[in-house]
């Protein structure tokens, strides 16, 4: 068997999720430290420990500016170098809720370690409804090349957002997100169908909950995937299936 | 020095959902002609930067690169269209502004230094057809008076727009001394009010008489130290007095039907210690861990850990500023739990509103007070912000509607933390240091607890806009992170007290630390939001986010240590002492010096009148059963009624499910059906839970205040048995809101629900653990005014009585919901309780029973869900299990008991579904103890089929009955 997993989840002032993520992993079977970012930035050098880096939900310095926002700023002026190494040694990274707007807004998703292109093409605006919105959802993975999903899986997560909607700046942002196969999960009904509000909660454009980057071992979505691990977080007992992204990404990591 | 603004808006309207929420109040709001509100973000930076470096600061910092676009330029470059109908919003001088405080940050993350960033908004309105609806827009919807300006444009008019900093006034900092040796009553009396200190005659008089004793004058300080610890919010005087109660004597709980109508008189030395207090000490539990004493109480969870529980009213604040009201009462009762023992982690909120009717008439609005829906709106979105900023799910609450909440509504909001059992104790030391950790100090919330001590009036908006503020949750989360850490460090907890810094602020926060030994402070070392205010501002603003250690000497080092690593606030300000003195001192002089002795006992006890006669009984009239045909009418119109109707609009708004232990949420079954009361798990690593509920019912206060308390003790219970909480492990916490209890009757009233409070919780077995009340919930208004609007000039609440309720639940596998099961094949539904909608038929002891009864047959897994009946009665609860679980029942009216008709209002009871093979089990455990009749059985099909005992059926279709239910407060 190979030597632990260990994995960093960040903390930053706002974030909240980490208790409820440093559990999860925990569960999985991993080695978990939880560290501030004030930590990281003064040696971004840590982050060669770890195989894989979570940075939970929450709203890091309040959402100020935009949800994220800041906390991107830091990760791009601070940690951009060893971001970059970090993913290309093939290291994995999730982000939920906040993460994923941090690391949308990093550019780090959809483009992963290079960027790619992707600079004003996609971003995270406010839900449709204008509010904050806490629900259970139906998701469907997408990707077909993801260590953290199986393609076409079915999850159910509750999400807890005001600034979840997906938005792309035109269709052929959309389409060629489905073609990079980059779209991790899709908000559906209990059938596996896409649908209008409630079953897409917050008017993301193509029904996007969240993304992958190339490679597939970024991955970012707005629902809570670490609130699904206990037989009764689910209101409707569908099981949880939370577990099962925390337990593939640790078998993963032993694996390589 | 240069100055620069930045404009940012959405690229498209439709992804403008902040301008598409302020267009939806403006309509809300009786403005129907406006038909466009475009919202853009305005930042202003000061600074010596390049065209360059603010156009990079627009792209990569402050503009979404996809929705959204910019606009910049300097001091003098116009901003806006001139020909556009627009409204400017800045924050006014003191005001916090988190964002900006981000945006400094941000910016010198990317290398650009700037020396002052300030936010504000802009609004692009296109319908609006003359000046005064401008200014209405303006005012009622888009700027609050007390932290806001905002600057018109359109219809002639052209504010001219500030960028430059405002400067906050600077203090004369010369010691004050008010003379009261030779003030006469009357001029007592003028200062107390025109002072802004709140207190009575004889409060007045004992200061006085102290100051003359010690030979010279207090400062300004020191009346305002004792103004602040001597209030009604800080020392609850009315609750505490000595009572004299003259009039219809108490029921006998034990035996209710058995009545006197004889006048009784009855004395209470201390009306709080001799009720609830006292119910607390006769049950002698050895569960309750802290009850009273200190911030919050805390009763045992596990061996490990305990549970904190505090529930706060924030009502005036909230009626002036809803947003910054609820979202500052929050951050208060959060604190007060991180300041409970040596720290408790928050793990749930809960928040109860009380407000006029949402469909109140505009016209009849008095001068000064917002609407209902702006304030339901208001109270909600803080709330909101900031418990889901903090990451604390809200998990539990409750919305009631009365008219004579108009002027003064109320706002409940409760907190629950999670303690080592270990921990709870803690005292200070002389020679601790005096630690100030969190936000800095700043001119807002001067004399909040003095202000909360009096009643509203039309022109409290004005006078008190200063006792208002905006809280900041990511400041406080920031300080529970270090603050845990400091609790949990290796070298042991690091500091040996803590307390919230509330209402009175300083000189509340350290005053209580110090009461037993002594304290010194020197004001000049705490750290200011901005330069200028006086020695007496810092000591008593209560500026929010922050809270007060006590570190022993060799500790402050690490403690810094801690705090600075995450860049939050942390400084000594002075030291606890073994004089008995709270000594005060500014650049060397000092402004105060109190005997401890005299601050915090030397306020007179109160003797006062209390009576109360019942309103004439109208004679008891046997219900009449609902005539054949109309199920559907009365069914629809009680879904409707705003006191049942879905309150998923608010739910929706608050994570319920944040730190990933929430088992029941407040939405249950596919259909998001109503529930009784919020279960979860404190420990990831458990299935050990806590039910969460609560009671309110303020119908009953104009019948009996005595028989409300007990309805409200038994509600909050029935809540959280109907989750799977056990009676025998739930403590319950008392929150009284009343009208000014100078009036005899409205006192007389107050006894009555101490003393049906303390009867239900010692005959059920429920200690209260902490409470706090809240007088002088009235709003005055002129003679026109009053005639103008159809009001009485004094609009006085009912009397208002929140019981909360928190219940040990041994493993939460076997909780239940309220929402029928539509698995559970050929399940039949019982209602199980006593008939009869009045609350003195049957005994408290026989009421217990059904509570253990329930409890027993849901933790032996008999039942698959279970529901309170209200006064709305048995029909109207089972229409809300069938709406939850989405699944069809066939609802048959009971024919033997007349009592227990299914309109009928229910003075408590319960509704359980059980599987068919199970019924046998329920019907044992009822039988000849109390009542369980049959009343429906699961239907094969999602529908709603009603037969009464005349044998007429009625079948409402799901869809009209789902959608009355959720019809909500406001559409």
């Amino acid at each position: 068997m190979a030597a632990n997993v260990r994995v960093l989840v960040l903390r930053a002032a706002g974030i909240n999720c980490d208790a409820e993520t440093v559990f999860a992993w925990e569960q999985a079977g991993a080695d978990v430290d939880l560290l501030h970012i004030n930590r990281v930035m003064e040696r971004p050098q840590r982050l060669r420990d770890y195989g894989a880096l979570t940075i939970p939900g929450g709203f890091s310095y309040g959402d100020d500016i935009a949800a994220g926002k800041v906390l991107a700023n830091q990760l791009v002026h601070h940690l951009g170098e060893e971001l970059r190494r970090f993913v290309n040694d093939g290291k994995l990274v999730l982000g939920t809720c906040n993460g994923f707007q941090v690391l949308v807004k990093a550019g780090l998703l959809p483009g992963g370690a290079g960027n790619g292109d992707w600079r004003g093409r996609v971003t995270i605006a406010f839900n449709e409804q204008g509010r904050f919105e806490d629900r259970w959802v139906y998701l469907r993975a997408e990707v077909s090349h993801s260590p953290w999903l199986d393609p076409g899986e079915m999850v159910r997560f509750p999400i807890a957002h005001a600034e979840g909607r997906f938005v792309a700046d035109s269709d052929e942002t959309l389409a060629r997100l489905r073609t990079e196969d980059l779209v991790a999960l899709c908000y559906v009904d209990a059938e596996g169908n896409p649908g209008a509000f409630p079953v897409n909660p917050n008017g993301s454009d193509d029904h996007i909950a969240g993304l992958t980057d190339p490679t597939g071992r970024v991955l970012g979505l707005m629902p809570h995937p670490e609130r699904n691990i206990h037989p009764r977080h689910d209101p409707l007992g569908r099981g949880p299936s939370g577990r099962r992204i925390f337990d593939r990404a640790v078998a993963f990591l032993r694996a390589s | 020095m240069n100055l620069w603004w930045v404009e940012v808006r959405p690229r498209r309207p439709q992804w403008d959902a902040h301008g598409a929420a302020v267009l939806a109040q403006m309509r809300s709001l009786g403005l129907h002609c406006v038909e466009r509100v475009a919202s853009a973000r305005l930042f202003v930076i000061e600074g010596s930067l390049a065209a360059a470096d603010v156009e990079r600061a627009a792209v990569e910092l402050l503009a979404d690169p996809v929705a959204e676009e910019y606009v910049y330029g300097g001091a003098d470059a116009p901003r806006g269209r001139a020909d556009h109908i627009a409204v400017e919003v800045h924050l006014k001088p003191g005001v916090m502004d988190p964002v900006a405080r981000s945006v400094k940050l941000g910016l010198a993350d990317m290398g650009l230094r700037v020396d002052a960033v300030r936010t504000a908004r802009r609004y692009d309105i296109v319908g609006l057809g003359s000046l005064e609806q401008l200014e209405f827009a303006a005012w009622r919807v888009l700027a609050n008076d007390c932290i806001e300006n905002a600057y018109l444009t359109g219809f002639g008019r052209h504010d001219d727009t500030p960028l430059a900093a405002p400067t906050p006034p600077q203090a004369n900092q010369q010691v004050r001394c008010v003379s009261l040796s030779d003030l006469h009553e009357n001029a007592l009396q003028r200062l107390s009010r025109e002072g802004h200190l709140f207190l009575s005659p004889d409060e007045m008089q004992t200061i006085r008489s102290h100051f003359r004793s010690l030979g010279r004058e207090p400062t300004d300080l020191e009346l305002e130290t004792l103004a602040q610890t001597w209030s009604e919010h800080c020392v609850h005087k009315t609750l505490k007095s000595r009572i004299v109660y003259r009039g219809d004597p108490m029921p006998d709980a034990s035996n209710p039907q058995h009545r006197s109508s004889a006048p009784v008189e009855i004395e209470y030395a201390n009306l709080l210690a001799d009720t609830i207090a006292r119910a607390t000490h006769t049950l002698n539990l050895d569960w309750c861990l802290s009850v009273f004493k200190d911030n919050a109480g805390v009763i045992a969870f596990d061996d490990e850990y305990g549970i904190a529980f505090k529930v706060e009213t924030h009502n005036h604040p909230s009626a002036i500023e809803p947003y910054g009201g609820a979202a500052t009462g929050v951050g208060g009762c959060v604190r007060d739990v991180i300041g409970c023992g040596l720290g408790a982690k928050p793990i749930a909120n809960t928040d109860v509103f009380c407000l006029a009717p949402s469909d109140w008439p505009m016209e009849r609005l008095p001068r000064n007070v917002l609407h209902p829906v702006a304030i339901l709106r208001g109270v909600v979105a803080g709330v909101r912000d900031y418990g889901n900023r903090m990451g604390i799910p809200t998990i539990n609450g409750a919305l009631a509607f009365d008219g004579r909440y108009l002027g003064n509504p109320l706002v409940y909001v409760g907190c629950l933390g999670l303690i080592p059992r270990g921990l709870i104790r803690k005292q200070a030391h002389p020679g601790d240091r005096i630690l100030l950790v969190g936000g800095c100090t700043g001119r807002d919330g001067l004399h909040g607890a003095t202000f909360s001590s009096a009643e509203l009036t039309e022109t409290h908006a004005d006078e008190f806009a200063h006792a208002v503020q905006i809280g900041d949750p990511i400041t406080e989360k920031k300080m529970l992170d270090c603050i845990l850490q400091a609790r949990d460090h290796a070298d042991g907890c690091l500091y040996s007290a803590i307390t919230d810094c509330g209402a009175g602020g300083l000189s509340s926060a350290v005053g209580e630390m110090g009461s037993e030994i002594g304290a010194r402070v020197q004001l000049e070392t705490v750290p200011l939001k901005y330069a200028g205010l006086r020695y007496d501002e810092i000591w008593i603003s209560e500026a929010q986010e922050r809270m007060v250690l006590a570190v022993p000497p060799a500790n402050v080092e690490k403690l810094l240590a801690v705090f600075a690593a995450e860049d939050v606030e942390a400084t000594v300000i002075g030291e606890f002492t073994d004089d008995n003195t709270l000594t005060v001192a500014y650049r060397g002089e000092v402004v105060g010096e109190l005997k401890m002795e005299f601050l915090h006992h030397g306020l007179p006890q109160q003797t006062r009148v209390a009576e109360w006669f019942p309103p004439d009984e109208p004679q008891r009239v046997p219900p009449q059963p609902i005539q054949p045909g109309d199920v559907k009418r009365v069914l629809i119109k009680r879904l409707t009624a705003l006191n049942t109707t879905s309150k998923e609009w608010v739910i929706r708004q608050y994570d319920h499910e944040v730190q990933g232990g929430s088992v029941v949420t407040p939405l249950v079954g596919r259909g998001d059906g109503p529930s009784d009361a919020a279960v979860l798990r404190p420990r990831l690593d458990s299935d050990r839970g806590i039910a969460v509920g609560c009671g309110l019912c303020p119908e009953l206060a104009d019948v009996d205040p005595y028989w409300m308390a007990v309805a409200a003790v038994d509600e909050a219970l029935r809540n959280v048995v109907c989750v799977g909480g056990d009676p025998s492990r739930t403590a319950i916490l008392d929150n009284f809101c009343w009208p000014k209890c100078e009036d005899p009757r409205t006192l007389g009233a107050l006894v009555r629900a101490c003393q049906g409070a303390h009867d239900a919780a010692v005959a059920y077995g429920l200690p209260f653990i902490s409470g706090k009340d809240s007088l002088n919930n009235e709003f005055a208004m002129s003679a026109e005014e009053a005639a103008r609007c159809g009001l009485p000039q004094k609009l006085a609440i009912p009397p208002t009585l929140l019981i909360s309720a928190v219940s040990i639940i041994e493993d939460v596998r076997r909780c239940i919901t309220a929402a029928a099961k539509p698995d559970a094949s050929e399940s039949q539904f019982y209602y199980i309780g006593h008939c009869g909608s009045h609350w003195d038929e049957v005994s408290l002891a026989d009421r217990l029973k059904v509570h253990r009864v329930i409890h027993r047959l849901i933790a032996d897994g008999v039942l698959t869900a279970a529901h309170d009946v209200g006064s709305d009665g048995i029909a109207v609860a089972l229409a809300e299990m069938a709406i939850g679980g989405h699944c069809g029942i066939s609802v048959v009216e009971p024919e033997k008991d007349a009592q227990c008709r299914l309109f009928e209002s229910q003075a408590g009871g319960y509704i359980v579904q059980v599987p068919h093979h199970k019924s046998s089990d329920l019907v044992h455990a009822c039988l000849d103890e109390m009542l369980f009749e049959l009343v429906g059985m699961i239907a094969p099909e999602w529908g709603f089929h009603v037969t009464l005992s005349d044998g007429s059926v009625e079948s409402i279709p799901p869809d009209e009955l789902e959608a009355a239910w959720k019809k909500g407060m406001f559409k």
